[in-house]
């Protein structure tokens, strides 16, 4: 996983609330066995109509978007089901940030594990970014991993939370599963404690 | 710490930690893991990167649910993309040695559907998958839930997990339903109180009488959905309506162990004085038959309610998302849904395709006919239910009505495999998702019960099942 420490991008917006994950990434798309490539499917049915034409009203579609890293959207993102391929699919369009003022615990998770961070702040904050955004499209914002601060353009800084685990790991660019991998005694100890018993038996 | 009064949830979690200690997450142990093609193949590969084995096959289950397609095994597959899926899952398990219920078998099915049939789940474990309705088997007292591809990789190697622990909500219920409401108008009534994102960050534990009177497919309905109230998982203490499902269960304990298993399983439901992180209540004596009429599963209302007109919600973003929702469905706020002519019913998905789902709506097509135009799909949850449903004749029923008797599958629930809407229609679905597009790019999805579609097959418009009987 790439590390992430600090970063200036300009901003996607899409306000709308509870955007779940079946529109992030319409189901037809996980017929794939990679993690790459789904960015261009990255939220196909609303960025695409059903020629398959760009909507050239959606944010995705404007020219300043394959810039842009990091993404402001409405409260409750990524509810829904548990597909990963929706980070996946973020990160591979080209977003290292998402800025609402919740998200879905499955989609965190996931999000956490990809090198994509979502950054969750207060309700004004949140009203003030959208309406930023609207009078200078241009608008740009500095996401510090290490102080755990949002810096705006006028130079205020807002905090964000983030565990100590999560942010570690993002920092170091650390795999998880290494760190579960280093608990091997600990997980055999478990198993004999509790008598592990197979379930499954081949029929 | 066991001395201290705990909720059932509290119990699961402390009996799996293998380790807990300040500023990491918990490693959790995980009894069951239930793996499906859509979600795992990038997992296998990086087990493969790696060279790392499964760690504990045996506690592991495949299946094929989501892209299959659910028309008769003789008719080909045209979908090569999603063959190539089905393909890599089998040698996946042939490779990790993971036991398969492969397409041609007579045990495969929706993967929380043929959890529990065979009598896998059982109180007091903790059962992960790639899914997010993992939550399905909560019902049984189980620590259930979704994960992501990166943790289902996490879980083959190391048959553990990093977790912090959620909060607990008491989710408690009261009151008798009426005839004609359902197990499902009680989960979407529940959704609709607290809204999509409402149980997020906690682990529901739904209690009272109302509760305790369900059978185990109802339970199993209600903790299926919790998910899409935010919750993690949803979590239904175990009692003597469990036990008695449980027995005799190809992988239930049997003789003197089925003895200790249920002692033990005597021990987990939540001790009085425990205390839970937040409480909500719901009575449900003058609960209606519940439907949605948006885009997402909160967006509900009781079957005789108008349209909400979204200029009356409180705050800018949820009149903007009602907005959009009612331009997607082509609604007008203030209107009834009761009426609204139809071209789909879909009856199945982990929700609602059980045997008892499909007794209450082949009850009520019995004798009659679907309505001219509109199309019916019922797709059973496993091969064994399809079967069961076969011995009772109710195949029969629906065909005669009109309807379609499918293989077992998701089908058109998340229509990867072909079952589709057509970009405009209408369909009553027993499904628990109702986003834009999830039965087909275009399609509007009516979330209700079992009785609800059937009633509003036979009519071709959104009915009142009451009207009906
Ligand atoms: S039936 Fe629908 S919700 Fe259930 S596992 Fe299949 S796709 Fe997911």
């Amino acid at each position: 996983m790439e590390p992430f420490r600090t970063m200036t991008s300009g901003i996607i917006t899409i306000p709308a609330e509870n955007v779940d994950t079946d529109q992030i990434i319409p189901a037809r798309f996980l017929k794939t066995i990679s993690k790459t490539g789904l960015g261009g499917s990255l939220f196909a049915d609303w960025r695409y109509d059903s020629n398959g034409s760009p909507r050239p009203d959606f944010p995705l579609n404007q020219p300043k978007a394959s810039e842009a890293r990091i993404l402001l959207a409405g409260d409750n993102f990524g509810c829904g089901s548990s597909r990963e391929h929706a980070p996946w699919a973020l990160v591979d369009f080209g977003f290292r940030a998402i800025v609402s003022t919740s998200f879905a615990d499955i989609f965190r998770n996931n999000a956490l594990k990809n090198g994509l961070l979502p950054v969750v702040v207060d309700g004004q904050t949140h009203l003030q970014l959208f309406s930023l955004v609207e009078e200078a499209p241009d608008t740009v914002l500095t996401i510090d991993l290490a102080t755990q601060t949002l810096t705006l353009p006028d130079g205020r800084r807002v905090s964000f939370p983030i565990d100590t685990f999560s942010k570690t790991c993002l920092l170091e660019g650390i795999d998880q599963l290494g760190y579960l991998l280093t608990q091997e005694s600990r997980i055999t100890a478990y198993e004999q404690a509790h008598r592990a018993r197979p379930l499954c038996q081949h029929e | 710490m066991s001395n201290q009064p705990r909720t059932i949830f509290n119990k699961i979690w402390d009996a799996h930690i293998v380790m807990a200690e300040p500023d990491v997450p918990t490693v959790l142990y995980i009894d069951l893991h239930l793996v499906h093609e859509v979600t795992s193949p990038q997992a296998f590969q990086g087990l493969r990167d790696r060279g790392l084995k499964a760690r504990r096959p045996l506690q592991t289950m495949a299946t094929m649910d989501h892209s299959i397609p659910t028309t008769p095994p003789d008719v080909p597959t045209t979908d090569e993309i999603a063959a190539r899926q089905i393909a890599q899952l089998e040698a996946n398990c042939r490779d990790f040695e993971i036991p398969l219920h492969s397409m041609q078998g007579p045990t495969r099915g929706i993967v929380h559907v043929i959890g529990p049939e065979p009598g896998l789940t059982q109180p007091g474990m903790t059962i992960v998958c790639g899914d997010s309705h993992t939550s399905t088997h909560g019902a049984f007292g189980t620590l259930a839930f979704g994960i992501g591809t990166t943790e289902v990789e996490h879980v083959l190697a190391t048959q553990c997990l990093l977790q912090r622990q959620p909060q607990t909500c008491q989710v408690r219920v009261d009151g008798r339903q009426g005839p004609g409401v359902s197990a499902k108008d009680l989960i979407l009534a529940l959704i609709a109180q607290i809204g999509t994102g409402g149980g997020t960050g906690y682990v529901f534990e739904y209690t009272g009488p109302t509760i305790r009177a369900l059978s185990m497919e109802e339970r199993m309905t209600v903790c299926n959905m919790s998910i899409e109230g935010g919750a993690r998982a949803g979590i239904i203490a175990p009692d003597d309506t469990t036990f008695q499902y449980l027995a005799g269960r190809p992988y239930a304990p049997q003789g003197t162990e089925w003895e200790t298993a249920v002692k033990r399983w005597r021990q987990l439901p939540t001790n009085q004085a425990a205390i839970y992180d937040r409480q909500v209540t719901m009575d449900v004596d003058r609960l209606e038959p519940m439907i949605t009429y948006g885009t997402n599963p909160g967006m509900g209302i009781p079957i005789t309610a108008p349209i909400p007109d979204p200029d009356a919600l409180p705050d800018v973003s949820q009149r903007l998302a009602a907005r959009k929702a009612l331009e997607y469905m082509d609604l007008m706020p203030g209107q009834p849904l009761l009426g609204q002519p139809i071209d789909v019913v879909f009856i199945g998905s982990c929700t609602n395709s059980r045997i008892s789902d499909l007794r209450q709506a082949a009850g009520l097509m019995k004798g009659r006919r679907v309505k001219d135009g509109v199309r019916v799909l019922v797709v059973p949850g496993s091969e064994q239910i399809k079967q069961q449903a076969e011995s009772e004749g109710l195949h029969r029923i629906f065909q005669k009505a009109g309807a379609e008797w499918r293989q077992a599958g998701c089908s058109m629930c998340i229509a990867m495999n072909g079952d589709q809407l057509e970009p405009g229609q209408y369909a009553v679905s027993t499904s628990n998702r109702n986003f834009e597009g999830r039965q087909g790019p275009g399609g509007r999805t009516f979330l209700a019960s079992p009785l609800t579609a059937a009633a509003s097959a036979i009519t071709g418009v959104v009915t009142d099942v009451r009207t009906l009987q």
